[in-house]
């Protein structure tokens, strides 16, 4: 608690013409914490990711890493020592895994056009250590038997590894992952947490969007909620599990009478009208209230949105 | 191609004959068919002098018959290598049927083609000798025969999407199983065998490779280059399909620099090989074109820009390296030395690049295209207008900047005609080797440059420029490099280009016009032959050079069958015909259908 904060975002706000997609947010990362960033589809987190990264210019506010403000320039962030990766993947499709992992070493080496072309004895010994590195690092990821295959070639899920492989090659103090476990398995998702711990274990604070709540309540030890671009709460795990607007907001409930079940009664009405039984309201609630706590796919997730008590 | 199944399971294949036979009777066949194409060469197909080549002659084949002899020859060779007969069977490393399969159509397109040219010529099959049947024939049955092999190709079975008919035709089959595109097995390792007897294989393969395409070069007529085409073009794909190419791969990664050195020589030896200056300066119009394509393809195969207004680089270091090498035309009277004017030739590229470069590609999107384009159009306007009376007079507008004197290097005139060991130069050999010599350093850029961080983070701009920002790479800052470094080569070549012809006017730089190098051809030549490779752009220039030079009835159709032809390719075989390593590495594991891509 009492460490310097490593990254701090302050009143960041981003509007994108009419509609304000971020709003007055602050955010405060320290060395050696895994950070969750929940909230319902359009809530506007991979916005703010943007906005902390640089691909955003905010229209307010500002993001200040280690102690000096951040410039609103992608490679700038990269340099200073916050990596990400992306929600729809975006690696270099027709590179292979090792060179994938290479770019990502980009600004930890500094060898210009003219050493290239010369092949010099620096030159050499530079290549030699990215590449040891990029090999390191998909050693960590477990690509290593894929290395010299085309990333586009990776199944989903050896693809979000990559990525996370790539972003630790730049050598980061804080890695932004935006839903690394979008679409895997129970099996792939459990694997991603221990990584995610493992990077932490590295010394590297972690910034994590993500809907499956119990990857992000075992993971985090800070959780922030962000529900139509504005911060709800944010506190530990167990405050933010139980805060009811929160449950009201994004979890849903497994309860009688809470504010899930004006939907529910909807969803029974039309099933009544379409000539159904009472069994319809049971299964519907029942699913609805499960998903909520587990829920990873945007179909799923969309009645959550409506859930909105505001 | 993209109707295949996208699941990731290999594609299952069959290999029942398309016409069923029993196996040793279509072998027999097939070898006897070839033996008997190949002896229909030595009789007459026509009766008259008339068509170019004399096919008149009994006992010995001449002209077109040569191309069909060597193919009937082919075919027979691999037909027996196929069989697995001793002493042959490293003609076919990936076993199959499919090289024989591939030559039994190269030498019927070969016989048919040449055939059709004479009745064609003099007007009707009448001008047709019975050899001219005969070969007709035997070829036919070459292929009907090589149709009876068992053919490896993908099933139809699996897609019920896909509307392909039940019952697939002969030809619906035929056209399954030659696909271009379809990637051979890759072949067992090869017996290993001593590092000189490697050596010796890929000089042999060069000289080889030097002796085609001299041939090619020196063909004489149309029809005849027509034939060479046609017959070259199914062999190399049948040598590709028989698995040759990716031994040859194997070795030549093997001995990377040994095989770097080979190829300078071949090419180098070339010039020697000529008595006329006539093809000499064919091949220092390829390698001006080859070279400049070359550059364009950092720019474009790299780094992902399209630059539509590339000869306009080109013509910068013409012209600079024009002024200041002491021709009587220029309006600076300074005569600066080879190095010093191709220095500021390629420094006056390079600062162009920058200015056009600087704002435009802080931009994303096509607005680099446009700007190039417009780029191009302005250099040729401007430099004809520098004449004194429309503008400042600086480049003699349209009459351009003649009479560049001939290069004296080390009191070497290039000019001249030397004699070295009994060989002659001519004045065109002289400049060829100059040529070479800068051809040698872009290969060099190219490759280098494209292997390094530098590189690594233009495929990445390519690739996905949101990400490669997203990786600490300064995209504008790496574009320039890309767009100067191209703009930089081009001066350079356009140095010597300069000196090669002597002379400098505004309607060599167009953006498409019947001589390349122009900006069109340029492109066309990087996407033809394959983006991002180095191999690609210097066949895609040569072949784009030679087509047009050859076959002089194309010549008003030129744009015309230049776009048909493009259409075709990409149709066909979008990643040009020599595809780039990192495609070649998908034999790694089925790859998922093309298009999958996200
Ligand atoms: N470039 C843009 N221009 C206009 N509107 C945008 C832009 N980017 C995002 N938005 C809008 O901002 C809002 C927040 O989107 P954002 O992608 O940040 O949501 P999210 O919380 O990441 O949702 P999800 O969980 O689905 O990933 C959405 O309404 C979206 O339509
Ligand atoms: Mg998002």
């Amino acid at each position: 608690m009492t460490t310097a904060p490593l990254l701090t975002a302050t009143n960041v706000t981003m509007r994108f013409g009419g509609l304000t997609a971020v709003r007055s947010m602050d955010l405060t990362v320290r060395p050696g914490q895994i950070v969750g960033l929940i909230g319902p589809n359009g809530a506007g987190k991979t916005t703010f990711f943007n906005c902390l990264t640089g691909l955003y210019v905010p229209t307010e506010g500002t993001v200040t890493y280690q102690g000096t403000t951040l410039p609103p320039k992608p490679h700038l962030v990269t340099k200073a020592g916050i990596a990400r990766t992306f929600q729809n993947i975006r690696l270099f499709a027709n590179m292979t895994v090792l060179e994938n992992v290479l770019v990502g070493r980009h600004t930890r080496t500094h060898e210009g056009l003219f050493s290239a072309l010369l092949r010099t004895p620096a030159y050499h010994r530079a290549e030699a250590s990215s590449i040891q590195r990029a090999r390191e690092l998909l050693e960590f990821t477990g690509l290593t038997p894929k290395a010299d295959h085309l990333a586009r070639n990776l199944p989903y899920g050896e693809q979000r590894k990559l990525e996370i492989a790539r972003a630790l090659a730049s050598e980061p103090g804080l890695l932004l992952l935006d839903e690394p476990t979008a679409g895997m398995n129970p099996h792939e998702t459990r694997a991603t947490e221990q990584l995610v711990f493992a990077i932490r274990d590295q010394g590297i604070a972690v910034l994590v969007i993500e809907h499956d709540m119990r990857f992000i309540f075992n993971l985090c030890d800070h959780v922030a909620v962000l529900v139509q671009g504005e911060k709800l709460i944010e506190g530990d795990s167990g405050t933010v599990q139980s805060d009811p607007r929160v449950i009201a907001a994004y979890l849903g409930t497994p309860f009688e009478g809470a504010p899930g079940q004006a939907e529910a009664a909807e969803v029974a009405a039309a099933e009544a009208a379409a000539a159904a039984g009472t069994d319809g309201t049971h299964g519907t609630h029942g699913t609805h209230g499960t998903h909520g706590t587990h829920g990873t796919d945007d179909a799923h997730n969309a009645p959550g949105e409506e859930d909105e008590p505001r | 191609m993209t109707q295949e199944p996208a699941n990731n399971q290999p594609a299952t294949t069959e290999t029942t004959p398309l016409i069923p036979f029993p196996l040793t009777t279509a072998r027999a066949l097939t070898t006897g068919c070839a033996a008997l194409t190949a002896l229909s060469t030595f009789t007459a197909w026509t009766w008259t002098t008339a068509f170019p080549g004399n096919l008149t002659i009994n006992g010995y084949p001449g002209g077109l018959q040569l191309l069909t002899l060597t193919g009937a020859l082919l075919t027979l060779l691999h037909t027996l290598a196929a069989r697995g007969t001793p002493g042959l069977r490293w003609l076919n490393p990936a076993g199959g049927n499919r090289a024989t399969l591939l030559l039994a159509t190269g030498t019927l397109a070969t016989t048919w083609y040449t055939l059709i040219a004479i009745a064609v010529q003099l007007g009707g099959i009448v001008n047709l000798e019975p050899g001219g049947y005969l070969a007709a024939i035997t070829s036919l049955l070459t292929l009907l025969s090589a149709l009876a092999l068992p053919l490896e190709r993908r099933t139809l079975t699996s897609h019920p999407d896909t509307d392909t008919p039940a019952t697939p035709t002969l030809l619906h089959n035929l056209l399954r199983t030659l696909r271009p595109g379809t990637t051979p097995h890759p072949p067992p390792p090869a017996r290993p065998l001593p590092p000189w007897a490697e050596i010796l294989v890929i000089a042999a393969v060069f000289a080889l490779a030097l002796g085609v395409t001299t041939y090619g070069i020196g063909t004489s007529y149309g029809e005849l280059f027509t034939g060479f085409l046609l017959l070259t073009g199914f062999t190399a794909a049948a040598l590709h399909q028989a698995g040759l190419t990716a031994r040859l791969t194997q070795l030549t990664a093997k001995h990377r620099n040994i095989t770097i050195a080979t190829a300078f020589i071949a090419a180098a030896v070339f010039p020697f090989t000529q008595d006329t200056d006539e093809y000499t300066l064919i091949i220092v119009n390829i390698l001006i074109f080859a070279t400049v394509a070359l550059g364009l393809n950092v720019v474009v195969g790299l780094a992902g820009l399209l630059d539509l207004g590339y000869v306009a680089f080109l013509g910068v270091g013409a012209y600079t390296a024009a002024l200041v090498s002491g021709s009587t035309a220029s309006v600076f009277h300074i005569h600066f030395p080879f190095w010093a004017a191709a220095l500021t030739g390629a420094a006056a590229s390079l600062i162009f690049g920058v200015i056009i470069g600087a704002p435009t590609l802080r931009l994303r999107g096509d607005y680099l295209a446009i700007v190039t384009l417009g780029f191009g159009e302005i250099f040729r306007i401007t430099v004809n207008n520098l004449d004194g009376h429309s503008g400042p007079s600086l480049t003699n507008g349209p009459n351009g900047i003649p009479n560049i004197p001939d290069l004296v290097l080390f009191g070497y005139n290039f000019g001249d005609s030397h004699t070295l060991g009994g060989l002659t130069l001519n004045a065109y050999a002289n400049y060829y080797l100059l040529m070479l010599l800068f051809t040698v350093i872009v290969v060099l850029v190219f490759s280098r440059a494209s292997n390094s961080r530098i590189g690594r983070a233009w495929i990445a701009i390519r690739e996905d420029e949101t990400a490669a920002t997203a990786m600490g790479i300064n995209g504008f800052r790496l574009k320039l490099l890309a767009f100067a470094l191209g703009a930089c080569l081009a001066g350079l070549a356009g140095t010597v280009q300069a000196h090669v012809i002597h002379t400098a006017v505004p309607e060599s730089y167009v953006f498409a016009g019947p001589v390349p190098p122009n900006s069109a051809f340029l492109l066309a030549a990087v996407i033809l032959g394959g983006m991002g490779t180095i191999t690609g752009p210097l066949l895609g220039a040569a072949l784009l050079y030679l087509i047009p030079a050859k076959l002089q009835f194309l010549q008003d159709y030129q744009l015309l069958a230049f776009g048909a032809a493009l259409i075709l390719l990409m149709r066909l075989r979008p990643e040009g015909i020599i595809p780039n390593r990192r495609r070649q590495l998908e034999f790694h594991e089925p790859a998922p259908a093309e298009g999958a891509t996200p």
